[in-house]
């Protein structure tokens, strides 16, 4: 008598089939156990049943039994294949995970700044020379037509190294430099680093850059210099950007003037970084004095010229948004990162 | 400077609005810093009348008073000892805000509710005095507002004044420069109760005597001009209100009215007076005169000073009485006592003065003013002026006119300006008589001469001197934005670029394309070497010396990123150092670059699980060699115990790379740094060598090397040894195993002849030979595989 119960239990497994094709990776070992556990599988313990039927009756069975348990590996592994195919196909098309980096890196603000306002001058015909940071009292003040005696050698507070050398307090000397070596037509600009005695704090820094700026030829007048300066401004701060430029004092400018951008943030309109004026003083500037040019040995009659001198921390301030000078000289890799092109 | 709009208003004869105002001076002559609206914060306070005072019944010190606001009586709890029935005092009642944001509640003091409170000059921040309230002396109506009855409603600019315009320091010169550009002129206001001015100072080049006193001026250069009127019968005690309101309303404090009146004509026609105690003048004489070394005085503030040759002392016959143009004397200050006094108007010499100020330490009102150059012109009206306010603020007659002792007397100065210089200059014609009026607007009194104009500078523009100064007048009061921003044609400048910047610009992209950040550290240090340059007047110890080498201000950059926790750590830096080279010479400035490397060699990736090989000394070597070939001296890179160095031809260190030293954190990684001289010149054009046509042939060589041998060694070799077919030589492997002897460094050797394909046979013969004389000169064989 063959038995009716573990065949009927094997067939019924077998009805298992159809599930397997399409069930999900959870449901597929659920399913695996459910049939095939070592302890309570269904077909195993069918299997394990048949040890106790007579050998003839076994080899019936069991060659059916087999057949069956053999279906069903098949279906689990074709399923389980079919399921790891598609998560290595979803791996493979997964466009959203993040390529390979490489470091990059970046020029610090500052010196992205100077860059930019120099080659903006370089379309005026500028060329770009530098000299030294350490100065004679000559270079840095009386060539400038600035008096140790008057007042106005006091506009900047000034370091000494030794009786009559002093750590330059603006790029200025380099016009006297110039104007000793070359002869007009001279169209500069000058970058460099300057030092005052000023204490640190957010917008003051003991040492910082600036440009200055030196044109000196026969017939060269205030519409000249207001003309490049107002081209400069609407280059850098953007061409509907107004300038503005209002009386003011330096030894070695005549007339002299302070000139001020119109604030590229509000347009005019007032904010807190303009200080409500609308306005941003950008740069001090000016005909060159004439006493400037005698001391340099040039025809103060035949030759006149303009100057210029501003400050690339100013304005990298202002047209990043960088509330403290201090940033700019930390080197912190977090706020250099932020300036990467 | 602080000026008043109501002061203005006043010489202008007509309101002014505050923005406007310092609109116009901004476009026309001086920076103004802030437009501030004055004692605001008074508002609640109004003058009230106190009807009675009664003891207060549970406390000795206290008072209660019925306090008439001009509407009602309120019963107010006093602490003052100076309360007094019958007088007027500030009230502020319950629900005022006070200076500093208090604002009052009604208050229970021992038992007795005080509704508001009578107030102390401190307590409005209109003064320092807090022993008692402040009693008024007014006729306003109780109930009126306080800033109405002391006239403090007012609008206060601040003025940055440049050093070039004394005048701007006085209401005369500021109104002057308004009224130019409202087309009105400045008046000075008239003196309230004023006697009629006496008669004008009497000039004389030699000592003339004034009050019984002689004065005499001896140091002419320091003192060119010394007048002194005396006054008898002044009855010091506080000015009348309206003079207090004009010294509040810039920010000085009403003392009393000898010396209120002398700072009214101060801040007023920007010319420092001083009043001495004629009673206090000893021996009846005042001699201007140099200081002698080692004489010294006590000076108002208490202090004792010395003084040395160059200064200017006022002396009476016994000894300095004040630094001239400077500081009085504490013996010879007005009191309460005071009843005649002398009055000094002088001019001191603008350098004079600077030296002074500069020896003694000591900057005033007065010697700021003397310092930028006071108007010596105007000194016999300011003299008549000022007595004239000193009678009418605190009595007094003038029995004699004043003396003007004025040994050299100077001429106006003139100046000739030629129109077609201004349109020269200027880059617009100007017409002449356009000139002339606008010079004519601010004093300058001109006249036509020939194809000039001769314009004669007032005495309070010091600075005019030359035409161009007169140039720079006409296009500031034409108005520096009526002129065209017109761009011209240009002669291109003879100056060549300085070749440094362009080399600076190649070190950037070459360090930054390596992956670092450009770094910029304060060249200001705490400590140097032997070769230190040092700063004399330095602002801190941290920052007294300049830096001899770039490396310890990248460490410190370093350190600050460990400090924030960042690991990764690459900056580069270009930048001069400094060597001293002898007092009184500029120190040699040397361009350099450096460099330093911690931390993840490249960015994490999920693809290695978030791994990344850290910097090491083979990364340094490399960027280092970068960094040479870019911008270093000619030389050869050579190993030392620490790492490489850079020497040039001459034998000379110019750069080095090494691990450094530094206090970091335990997770950070080892930090790698270098630095070089950048130089000049050496760089080499770029040249086009054709691109080959034919295919390469390759070998690796895995090579044995005993201890003591080097790769450099080898390779050296190879590249001897090798024709000029071998085109590359690179390390490709190192390893050192248990079973050999030396370690393994193999080498990928790359073949090409640029006119044939090379036979392997050919190839053969050249790596035989190579192999040969590898073994012979340096025991290097191929590894057996
Ligand atoms: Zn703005």
């Amino acid at each position: 008598m063959p038995n009716p119960t573990a065949i009927e239990q094997l067939e019924a497994a077998l009805t298992a089939v159809d599930e397997i094709a399409t069930a999900d990776a959870d449901r597929l070992t659920q399913l695996r156990t459910e049939l095939l556990g070592r302890k309570a599988g269904v077909v195993t313990k069918v299997l394990r049943s048949l040890q106790g039927l007579p050998a003839a009756e076994r080899r019936s069975v069991g060659a059916r039994a087999n057949e069956i348990k053999t279906a069903i590996e098949a279906a689990l592994d074709q399923r389980e294949a079919a399921l790891t195919a598609a998560v290595d196909q979803a791996r493979e098309r997964d466009r959203s995970m993040p390529g390979r980096p490489s470091w990059r890196g970046a020029v610090h603000p500052i010196t992205a700044v100077v860059d930019e306002i120099c080659d903006i001058f370089r379309e005026l015909g500028f060329t770009r020379v530098v000299g030294p940071e350490a100065e004679t009292e000559a270079y840095n003040f009386t060539k400038l037509n600035i008096a140790l005696d008057h007042p106005a050698a006091d506009m900047q507070d000034t370091f000494y190294l030794s009786p009559g050398i002093v750590l330059r307090a603006h790029t200025s000397p380099m016009q006297a430099r110039t104007l000793e070596r070359f002869k007009p037509p001279v169209r500069i600009v000058v970058p460099g680093q300057v030092y005052r005695r000023d204490a640190w704090d957010p917008s003051h820094a003991p040492v910082f850059e600036q440009i200055e700026g030196l044109v000196v030829d026969e017939g060269v007048s205030f519409v000249d210099f207001k003309a490049a300066i107002d081209f400069f401004v609407r280059r850098f701060f953007g061409e509907d950007t107004k300038t503005r430029f209002r009386p003011s004092f330096f030894p070695f400018t005549e007339p002299s003037a302070e000139v001020d951008a119109q604030c590229h943030i509000c347009r005019g309109a007032g904010c807190s970084t303009c200080k409500y004026t609308g306005y941003l003083e950008i740069m001090g500037a000016g005909m060159v004095h004439p006493a400037v040019l005698d001391n340099c040995g040039i025809d103060s009659e035949l030759y006149t010229g303009y100057a210029f001198g501003m400050g690339p921390h100013r304005i990298a301030m202002l047209r990043y948004g960088i509330p403290d000078i201090r940033l700019l000289f930390e080197n912190d890799m977090r706020f250099l990162n932020q300036f990467l092109e | 400077m602080n000026v008043s709009i109501n002061w203005l208003s006043a010489m202008l004869g007509r309101s002014i609005d505050p923005r406007d105002a310092a609109n116009r001076l901004a476009m026309l002559c001086v920076p103004v810093d802030s437009v501030e609206p004055l004692f605001e914060e008074l508002n609640d306070v109004v003058v009230a009348t106190v009807e009675s005072v009664k003891r207060h019944p549970d406390a000795d010190r206290l008072t209660v008073c019925q306090v008439n606001d001009g509407s009602t009586t309120i019963e107010v709890v006093c602490g003052a000892p100076n309360v007094t029935a019958g007088k007027k005092y500030p009230y502020a009642a319950v629900g005022s805000v006070l200076p500093g944001g208090l604002t009052l509640t009604a208050r229970k003091i021992r038992g007795i509710v005080s509704n508001g409170m009578l107030l102390s000059e401190r307590e409005m921040q209109l003064g320092t005095d807090h022993t008692g309230i402040m009693e008024l002396a007014t006729d306003a109506a109780p109930g009126t507002k306080l800033v109405d009855a002391l006239r403090l409603a007012d609008t206060r600019l601040e003025l940055d004044v440049t050093a070039n315009r004394p005048d701007l320091l006085g209401h005369k010169g500021v109104a002057r420069e308004l009224g130019a550009s409202l087309g009105v002129p400045a008046k000075l206001e008239p003196i309230p109760d004023a006697p009629p001015e006496g008669p004008p100072p009497v000039t004389s080049n030699g000592p003339a005597k004034v009050g019984g006193i002689e004065v005499a001026i001896e140091d002419v250069e320091g003192c060119p001009r010394y007048m002194a009127a005396v006054i008898r019968g002044v009855k010091v005690a506080p000015s009348p209100t309206w003079l207090q309101a004009r010294l509040r309303s810039v920010g000085a404090r009403p003392i009393n009215n000898v010396v209120d009146a002398t700072n009214y004509i101060l801040f007023e026609l920007n010319q420092p007076l001083h009043a001495f105690d004629l009673a206090k003048i000893r021996d009846a004489r005042i001699v201007v005169r140099a200081a002698r070394a080692g004489e010294h005085m006590t000076t108002l503030d208490g202090e004792k000073r010395e003084f040395q040759a160059g200064m200017t002392l006022i002396c009476d016959g016994k000894g300095a009485t004040a630094i001239g143009g400077v500081m009085g004397g504490g013996e010879s200050e007005v009191s309460d006592e005071t009843t005649d006094i002398l009055l000094e108007c002088a001019y001191f010499d603008p350098k004079r003065i600077r030296a002074t100020r500069k020896a003694l330490k000591l900057t005033t009102d007065a010697s700021y003013r003397f310092e930028r150059g006071t108007d010596f012109m105007a000194m016999p009206d300011v003299m008549r002026r000022a007595v004239a306010l000193i009678r009418a603020v605190a009595g007094g007659d003038e029995p004699e006119p004043a003396v003007d002792v004025y040994p050299k007397p100077a001429k106006s100065r003139t100046v000739f300006l030629r129109p077609d210089r201004v349109a020269h200059v200027l880059g617009i014609s100007v017409a002449s008589d356009v000139a002339q009026q606008l010079l004519t607007s601010v004093g300058f009194v001109v006249a036509p001469k020939q194809n000039r104009l001769a314009v004669q500078v007032p005495g309070w523009r010091p600075d005019v001197t030359r035409e161009v100064d007169l140039i720079e007048e006409v296009a500031r009061l034409h108005g520096y934005d009526q002129f065209p921003t017109e761009l011209r044609p240009y002669r291109p400048s003879s100056v060549p670029d300085d070749p440094v910047e362009p080399l600076k610009a190649r070190a950037r992209r070459v360090l930054t394309g390596l992956g670092l950040h450009e770094a910029r550290s304060v060249s200001l240090v705490g400590a140097g070497e032997a070769q230190a340059q040092g700063i004399v007047n330095p602002m801190s110890l941290e920052e007294a010396y300049l830096r001899e080498s770039l490396l310890p201000g990248l460490v410190r950059s370093a350190q600050r990123n460990w400090s924030v926790r960042e690991r990764d750590i690459r900056l580069f830096e270009i930048g001069v150092v400094f060597h001293e080279s002898g007092a009184g010479r500029q120190p040699d400035e040397t361009l350099r670059l450096a460099g330093v490397l911690s931390g993840a060699g490249t960015p994490p990736h999920w693809s290695a699980a978030g791994k990344s090989q850290d910097y090491d000394e083979w990364d340094l070597k490399y960027i280092f060699g970068e960094a040479v070939r870019v911008c270093g001296a000619e030389g050869e890179i050579v190993e030392d115990d620490a790492g490489w160095l850079l020497r040039d031809a001459a034998g000379n260190t110019r750069g080095w790379a090494r691990e450094l030293r530094a206090d970091q954190p335990a997770w950070a990684a080892p930090l790698y740094g270098f630095e070089l001289d950048i130089v000049v010149g050496r760089q080499r054009g770029m040249r086009y060598e054709p691109v080959p046509s034919t295919p390469p042939v390759e070998r690796d060589l895995a090579l044995v090397l005993p201890p003591g041998v080097e790769a450099g060694d080898v390779e050296s070799v190879i590249v001897s040894a090798a024709s000029e077919l071998l085109e590359t030589a690179t390390v490709f492997d190192e390893y050192r195993t248990s079973d050999l002897l030396g370690r393994s460094v193999a080498w990928r050797l790359v073949f090409r002849a640029r006119d044939r394909t090379l036979k392997d046979r050919e190839v053969d013969k050249i790596v035989s030979r190579v192999l040969k004389l590898l073994k012979d000169k340096l025991g290097v064989e191929r590894r057996q595989a």
